[in-house]
């Protein structure tokens, strides 16, 4: 069962990882690139991707991480989470990034490099 | 989520943009952590000042949003990167920097914060009633808030923390009612733990803890520890709250917490086996350890750099009793207004690795500002560092 954080709709090829990832630490707000080598995703650009994570986690201030990267235009499109922490709900809220909460059955259906589509006003939040 | 009609009118945009982002922000961190309603909260405590963290975007934003936020509650707000009174001492620091942290600065005090610019707001102020609605932005604060200040905090981020402050409400989620479920306990197996262990156990216990994590086999450490215990959870994980037992029920999961945990987390955070400067801070230093210190340094010297951070008001505290004359004559600076984490005063031409007892320092001066870290307990320090 999807349950929808932030509204809104999105195209977009998935960027996945199972890492919960912390924004302030592990993301440049400039580019959007994953610069902790400890992610699966190193190296990779979280830019104009639907980004598929578990959720986030350490530093309040990985809120404004999300915002400077929308600011930038470097910021996914989308985001897809099993578990919302408030860090990511508030950043996608203020700089509105569609976010919805998902099962992990439906986590582990979504395949990374996937064109999908979020749309939280349909009846398939995703597909 | 239900709403009052104002709060509907707000979230409609009937009462200006401002509003209407904040009860955005509230509705978004409702649904997120299942919460029927807002609630209101008499103190809210910002993060998000510091330029290195929030940057450019970070900067602007708050500069738009003081034009007309006015704070609605008492407001506190997070270290800054710099301390202005020092900044002659720092050549490396350049104008654009201090340009931009004066700016978020003064946004901040315009929209009606108290500019405290500490992570230890409980070293400043007397904490409010047992079960005080409160929301707290900087981890290490929401969990010692939740776990030793009987009071109630989401972990908030810093956008939840300022849509609080602005409209005096924070949504009704799970960590602010009276029971909630803690399904795991950490069994600290460590003997005589030092600050530096209690880090650790922190450390540990925010990444295989969720919301809620029961601590046995931990008697009554003292603030140090309990700060770097605060430190280091609210570093590695969503966890916000701990608690103390002295027996263990037989529903929780239980996990050990013994040398060969603590040694994992030494050697991930651990990356050097001597520091060329010293950081004591992050969380800030309280009264208390600036009495210790100033005693555990009579008659000794530094041989390096170290830096101490702490309150404006705790050093305006300490002078007033003298606990900073002795650290000063042995060689220490005390900074105030700043911390550890993030701050450019440690300049990494000059700085290759940095020795300090602080977990969560040691996890942001590896990740953040990109130099290795010795960790050692405060007793070790003065032991090897001072002559």
């Amino acid at each position: 069962m999807s349950k929808i954080i932030v509204q809104g709709t999105a195209q977009g090829t998935v960027l996945k990882t199972t890492s919960p990832i912390n924004f302030l630490g592990a993301v440049d707000k400039k580019t959007g690139t994953i610069h902790d080598k400890k992610y699966d995703i190193f190296e990779k650009s979280i830019k104009d991707t639907i980004l598929v994570f578990p959720h986030g986690i350490g530093s309040s201030v990985g809120a404004y991480t999300i915002y400077s990267l929308k600011s930038n235009h470097s910021a996914p499109v989308a985001m897809i989470c099993t578990k919302a922490d408030l860090t990511v709900a508030s950043g996608c809220a203020l700089a509105n990034i569609p976010m919805i909460v998902v099962s992990k059955k439906e986590f582990d259906s979504i395949q990374d490099g996937n064109k999908i589509t979020v749309d939280t006003k349909s009846e398939n939040i995703f597909n | 989520m239900e709403l009052t009609s104002e709060e509907k009118a707000a979230l409609n945009g009937e009462h200006g943009d401002t509003l209407q982002t904040a009860y955005r922000i509230l509705v978004a961190t409702g649904e997120a952590t299942n919460a029927d309603k807002l609630i209101p909260i008499t103190w809210a405590h910002l993060s998000g000042v510091n330029y290195n963290t929030i940057g450019d975007a970070g900067e602007q934003f708050l500069r738009e949003l003081s034009k007309d936020a006015r704070v609605k509650v008492k407001a506190t707000v997070n270290p800054m990167g710099i301390d202005f009174d020092h900044i002659s001492e720092f050549n490396h620091i350049d104008d654009e920097f201090i340009k931009k942290q004066a700016s978020i600065r003064d946004s901040y005090i315009r929209m009606g914060v108290e500019p405290t610019f500490s992570c230890t707001p409980y070293d400043i102020f007397d904490l409010p009633e047992k079960n005080t609605q409160v929301s707290f932005a900087e981890s290490n604060a929401a969990i010692f808030a939740n776990s030793l200040g009987g009071l109630k905090t989401n972990k908030e981020s810093a956008f939840s923390a300022l849509a609080s402050a602005i409209t005096g409400k924070s949504p009704y989620s799970d960590l602010r009612k009276h029971d909630i479920s803690t399904p795991m306990t950490i069994r600290m197996k460590i003997d005589n733990p030092s600050e530096l262990d209690f880090g650790m156990l922190g450390f540990f216990a925010g990444k295989v803890g969720d919301t809620s994590v029961n601590i046995s086999g931990v008697s009554q450490p003292n603030r140090r520890s309990c700060k770097a215990l605060c430190g280091g959870m609210g570093t590695s994980g969503t966890c916000a709250k701990f608690q103390f037992v002295d027996t263990e029920d037989n529903t929780s999961e239980k996990v050990d917490f013994g040398k060969e945990e603590m040694n994992e987390v030494f050697d991930e955070l651990n990356t050097s086996e001597k520091g060329d400067i010293i950081t004591l801070g992050s969380p800030q230093l309280g009264l208390e350890e600036l009495s210790d210190l100033s005693k555990m340094l009579k008659g000794k010297s530094f041989e390096k750099r170290c830096m101490i951070f702490c309150s404006r008001a705790v050093q305006d505290q300490a002078r007033t009793l003298d606990y900073i004359n002795e650290i000063e004559r042995a060689g220490g600076e005390i900074l105030s207004d700043c911390c550890t984490c993030l701050t450019p005063l440690i300049d990494t031409n000059e700085t290759d690795a940095v020795t300090t007892n602080s977990i969560k320092g040691a996890y942001y001066l590896k990740n953040s500002t990109g130099v290795d870290v010795n960790l050692k307990p405060l007793s070790k320090i003065i032991e090897d560092e001072t002559k």
